[in-house]
């Protein structure tokens, strides 16, 4: 099952920097220009920031022991979406590294308004509640600085971006988010183990010697930097990072810290797809991908919140 | 034999700072009125955050240890029996072990007679059903000290009459075992008692010394009666 996951992602990356194939043959020259400067990134930053979702995703679920937990959710999106205007309108940034930086800071205070307002341990309403808050008032504060801001067509100018839009960037603008989120990736697949041994409660896990507030923190940060980086460069993305890890806990029996693989995997599938899916759609301008993702994301939304009062009433 | 010091283990405004020395393969009861520390001294005893002051078992530290090396220390069984994920029962054992060894789960399961539980998600199964599961993953790395929060609640009497010779079993073999528990009618099947209130021991007997004695009547409030139990008498208590 897992290599099957692979294979498939591996297939459909391919196929997303290759198809379609007809502009690469006309001219070489054009065509490497064409690939490396417009294909390459866009795969790039579709792959990890599928990635990304999916592994926080899945952290984020196996912390705070609810499988609604996810970076949108939780307000981080919204938060590093904030950041990222913030440092590129106000503050004048536009070094694609700085700007990662500044949605990592804002995905962090997001999420860590959330476990201020919820907890660790926060019930489902609690949780969906406060994170609903933080990104209201998260995307409320982005309407402000975007109004206010200095640039009179900074609405404009981000405006696709807001949605969450993969086209057009550099290859330095996806390696910016690209290496911090692949660290970031890198610490908290470190922590898998620890996250199965957190289903069992936290004094379990704390009386075989892990931390779970420390521990707590640290995801949270390296959350904030994988989405927050991605945010930055592509827009607030939305339900993979709730979706990703729903699917990927099916694969691995339950356990919420090994998910963090194939949420990765399947993550990179669900945007790739999605990606796919804008491209191929014949309309006379680009649709944004968060617009597709939220629209298939929706209803899986909405199937879990009724799994979940069935589970609560039966 | 398990030997188990703790020096001023203690949990911020739950449990005051606790000595406690007990050697030898034993069972140990926990009692006391509710609220009055058994689940702090356990919880203290585990290592949980915020927890103070130092434990030994074996004369060996376990603070700041491995996870390897705690778990064939100790393990802790909480008293809550909720479990977020759908983990299969089998699996819920295998995480009481570093890494799968099936002949030790096969073995568990058949002890604890979790065959045609085992492969279902354990949030599925009853409040019962998921104590047994959770008490073999406490024994599955055969930890020298083990911490069980009330492990007779919820459970069938053939159950608890099983899950008490299990333990009994462990102790003559060694291991240390407390037991926090509220029913007083299991006390006979302990080689010692602590009775815990106001976050401290108060008293450390023979579980029959223990009941026969004044202290114990006041800090419950009940009295020996009929061979069974009544409330005390409030006015014997105000005219101390």
């Amino acid at each position: 099952m897992r290599y099957l996951i692979l294979f498939l992602m591996i297939g459909l990356a391919a196929l997303h920097l290759l198809w379609p194939l007809a502009p690469l043959r006309i001219d070489p020259d054009l065509g490497r220009t064409l690939f490396v400067e417009l294909r390459l990134p866009r795969t790039l930053i579709v792959i990890g920031y599928g990635a990304a979702l999916g592994i926080s995703g899945a952290a984020l679920q196996a912390l705070f022991a609810n499988p609604l937990a996810s970076p949108d959710i939780s307000g981080a999106s919204s938060g590093a979406a904030l950041g990222a205007v913030l440092g590129g309108y106000w503050l004048g940034f536009s070094q694609p590294l700085a700007l990662a930086a500044c949605g990592a800071v804002g995905a962090g205070a997001a999420m860590l308004l959330l476990l201020m307002l919820a907890g660790r341990r926060a019930d489902s309403a609690t949780l969906l509640l406060a994170g609903l808050a933080i990104s209201l008032a998260a995307g409320a504060a982005t309407s402000l600085a975007l109004a206010l801001a200095p640039s009179p067509f900074a609405f404009y100018d981000a405006f696709e971006w807001l949605m969450g839009s993969v086209v057009d960037r550099s290859l330095g603008q996806a390696l910016a988010a690209l290496v911090p989120a692949s660290i970031a990736c890198a610490f908290l697949l470190r922590r898998a183990h620890a996250l199965d041994l957190i289903a069992l409660g936290e004094d379990v896990a704390a009386s075989l010697g892990h931390q779970p507030r420390r521990m707590a923190r640290e995801i949270v940060g390296l959350s904030a930097v994988a989405v927050g980086a991605f945010v930055a460069v592509a827009g607030a993305i939305g339900f993979v990072g709730l979706v990703a890890p729903v699917l990927a806990r099916r694969v691995t029996r339950g356990h919420p810290g090994r998910a963090m693989v194939p949420a990765a995997l399947i993550g990179a599938i669900l945007l790739t797809l999605a990606d796919l899916a804008v491209r191929a759609i014949p309309l006379d301008r680009p649709l944004p991908i968060g617009v597709l993702t939220a629209l298939f994301g929706t209803p899986l939304f909405l199937y879990l919140i009724v799994n979940m009062r069935r589970s609560v009433t039966s | 034999m398990t030997a188990l010091l703790a020096k001023e283990v203690a949990l911020p405004g739950r449990l005051s700072p606790t000595d406690l020395r007990i050697e030898g393969g034993k069972l140990v009861a926990l009692v006391g009125p509710n609220g009055g520390g058994k689940t702090s001294l356990l919880r203290a005893l585990a290592g949980v955050e915020d927890a103070t002051g130092e434990v030994r078992i074996d004369g060996e530290k376990a603070g700041g240890r491995s996870e390897a090396r705690r778990r064939r220390m100790l393990a802790f069984l909480p008293a809550s029996r909720d479990l977020g994920w759908p983990i299969a029962a089998r699996d819920v054992i295998a995480l009481g072990l570093g890494r799968g060894d099936a002949q030790r789960i096969a073995e568990l399961i058949e002890l604890f007679e979790l065959g045609a539980l085992a492969d279902r998600p354990i949030n599925r199964l009853s409040t019962g059903e998921r104590t047994r599961v959770l008490v073999a993953r406490a024994m599955a790395a055969r930890p020298r000290l083990l911490l069980l929060d009330e492990p007779f609640a919820n459970l069938e009497p053939y159950w608890v009459l099983r899950v008490g010779a299990i333990l009994r079993v462990l102790a003559d073999g060694g291991t240390l075992v407390l037991v926090a528990l509220h029913d007083l009618g299991q006390l006979d099947r302990f080689d010692r008692a602590l009775l815990i209130a106001d976050g401290a021991v108060q008293m450390d007997e023979a579980p029959a010394d223990l009941v026969a004695s004044e202290r114990f009547e006041e800090i419950f409030r009940i009295t020996s009666a009929q061979g069974g139990w009544a409330i005390k008498p409030a006015d014997r208590r105000s005219s101390r």
